[in-house]
């Protein structure tokens, strides 16, 4: 008994209508609809947090929702919120701190540093590293990502 | 993996809600937070017929003063609690708990109605709910009910939930003056499930404690109240003997499950570390 569902979406500013299956995850949606295929699919029950997504304005798990779920919202990927300009600092830090290196997680810890910075400007080593604790990465040993994070939340206060 | 095919329906009023549940039974499941259904979905573990999606049901996402209880919509999301003032105000043990509750973009997501509901004996809330006394308000189509944390949780991600009732809202009674909180969780990582926790709530006077309620999660198939050290907690005085007497009687409150996180001695040796702990924050 399966079921299609209409949807009518605002993804990175573009209002998009489409029909789905109801059992399309949020991320599969994205990725294989849409072709936005910056959110990654890793553990797909909500461990790793390489499907990180904003909608309505904080970040949730792209596996852990249906895309049937967004009717009416305001979704952003890592491809608009990159474009836009908001996170190019974060973006160049990570670049500088090789706080990435094959980059499979690197969309969704920089989807959950820009929230811990909008939450909280001044976070310790402490908070971001609990902050960041719903994000595997593999790569790095997380140092360099705290490094990272920490020095954009210094550069970013005002002066 | 990907769900198996399955049928959705949003509903915007709980008598929609009701509709679906009396003509599905028990091949419906609610969907609220999402956050521990999808992944059962996701790897296959349970494929309902139908979820019902209640997130666009008004008035269940308000956390509000109702006389000496809090009382909090079953769809007040985790983070919500946190930044909630009355929350943090008035029910101290859950602000302690919600932190380890998962991760911050599963708590902008999950519901405090879903975590109960669902039952997991590892979950953070469940145990809370008990320490704390908590209320459950439940509905179906003709009538509301109440039942007491004590009685709710019945084993393994059971509960005392029919099939054709929803639950809308927990009562929560204030903290009382001289009533004290502590909640203590070990886990692998910040906000896996616990390899065992406690949540311990009681009212100290002058190091003696009253009216003390130790719930543990990890520790069994449910939230475990420990009756014989509670029994033996009650009316006595804080000191390194009475706290190594309740450590003993946890052998007969609690028996863990062996599981990936390691051997049911392991978690008694660690039940009784995180009680010791627990006891002394209550009188910190």
């Amino acid at each position: 008994m399966e079921k299609n569902v209409d949807i009518n979406v605002t993804v990175n500013g573009q209002l998009i209508s489409r029909r789905v299956t109801a059992r399309t995850n949020l991320v599969d949606f994205i990725r294989y609809e849409l072709e936005l295929t910056g959110s990654h699919v890793g553990c797909e029950h909500g461990v790793c947090g390489a499907c990180t997504i904003r909608v309505n304005g904080n970040i949730v798990r792209g596996c852990l929702m249906l895309a049937a779920q967004v009717d009416g919202a305001n979704v952003e990927t890592i491809e608009g919120v990159s474009d836009g300009g908001e996170i190019s600092d974060l973006q160049d830090e990570f670049l500088k701190r090789n706080a990435l290196q094959c980059g499979f997680c690197t969309p969704g810890f920089l989807l959950t540093a820009q929230e811990l910075l909008s939450e909280n400007p001044n976070p310790s080593r402490d908070q971001i590293r609990e902050f960041i604790s719903g994000n595997y990465c593999r790569c790095t040993g997380y140092q360099a990502i705290v490094d990272a994070i920490e020095t954009v939340s210094v550069k970013r206060k005002p002066k | 993996m990907k769900p198996a095919p399955f049928s959705y329906m949003r509903v915007k009023s709980l008598e929609e809600a009701f509709d679906l549940l009396e003509e599905y039974g028990e091949d419906a499941r609610i969907l609220s937070g999402g956050q521990s259904l999808m992944p059962t979905l996701n790897m296959r573990l349970s494929a309902p017929k139908i979820l019902i999606d209640i997130n666009q049901i008004s008035g269940l996402s308000d956390i509000e003063i109702k006389n000496d209880k809090v009382r909090v919509g079953s769809l007040v999301r985790h983070n919500h609690l946190s930044s909630s003032d009355i929350v943090t105000k008035h029910l101290p043990l859950v602000s302690k708990a919600v932190p380890h509750i998962a991760h911050h973009a599963i708590r902008n997501r999950g519901t405090i109605g879903g975590s109960i509901a669902f039952a997991d004996p590892a979950a953070e809330l469940p145990a809370v709910a008990k320490a704390a006394g908590f209320t459950f308000i439940i509905k179906n189509r003709n009538e509301e009910r109440e039942v007491e944390a004590e009685d709710f949780f019945l084993g393994l991600f059971e509960t005392s939930l029919k099939e054709t009732e929803i639950l809308i809202a927990i009562e929560a009674p204030k903290l009382q003056q001289n009533e004290k909180t502590a909640f203590i969780e070990l886990s692998r990582r910040q906000g896996d499930y616990a390899i065992i926790g406690v949540a311990a709530q009681s009212v100290v006077e002058n190091s003696v404690f009253k009216d003390i309620r130790l719930a543990y999660f990890g520790a069994g198939d449910k939230p475990v109240m420990a009756k014989q050290a509670i029994d033996l907690l009650e009316g006595q005085s804080y000191s390194e003997e009475v706290v190594s007497e309740a450590q003993k009687a946890l052998e007969a409150d609690l028996n863990p499950m062996d599981d990936l996180n390691g051997p049911p001695e392991m978690k008694m040796h660690l039940a009784r570390v995180i009680t010791a702990r627990a006891l002394a924050d209550l009188i910190s």
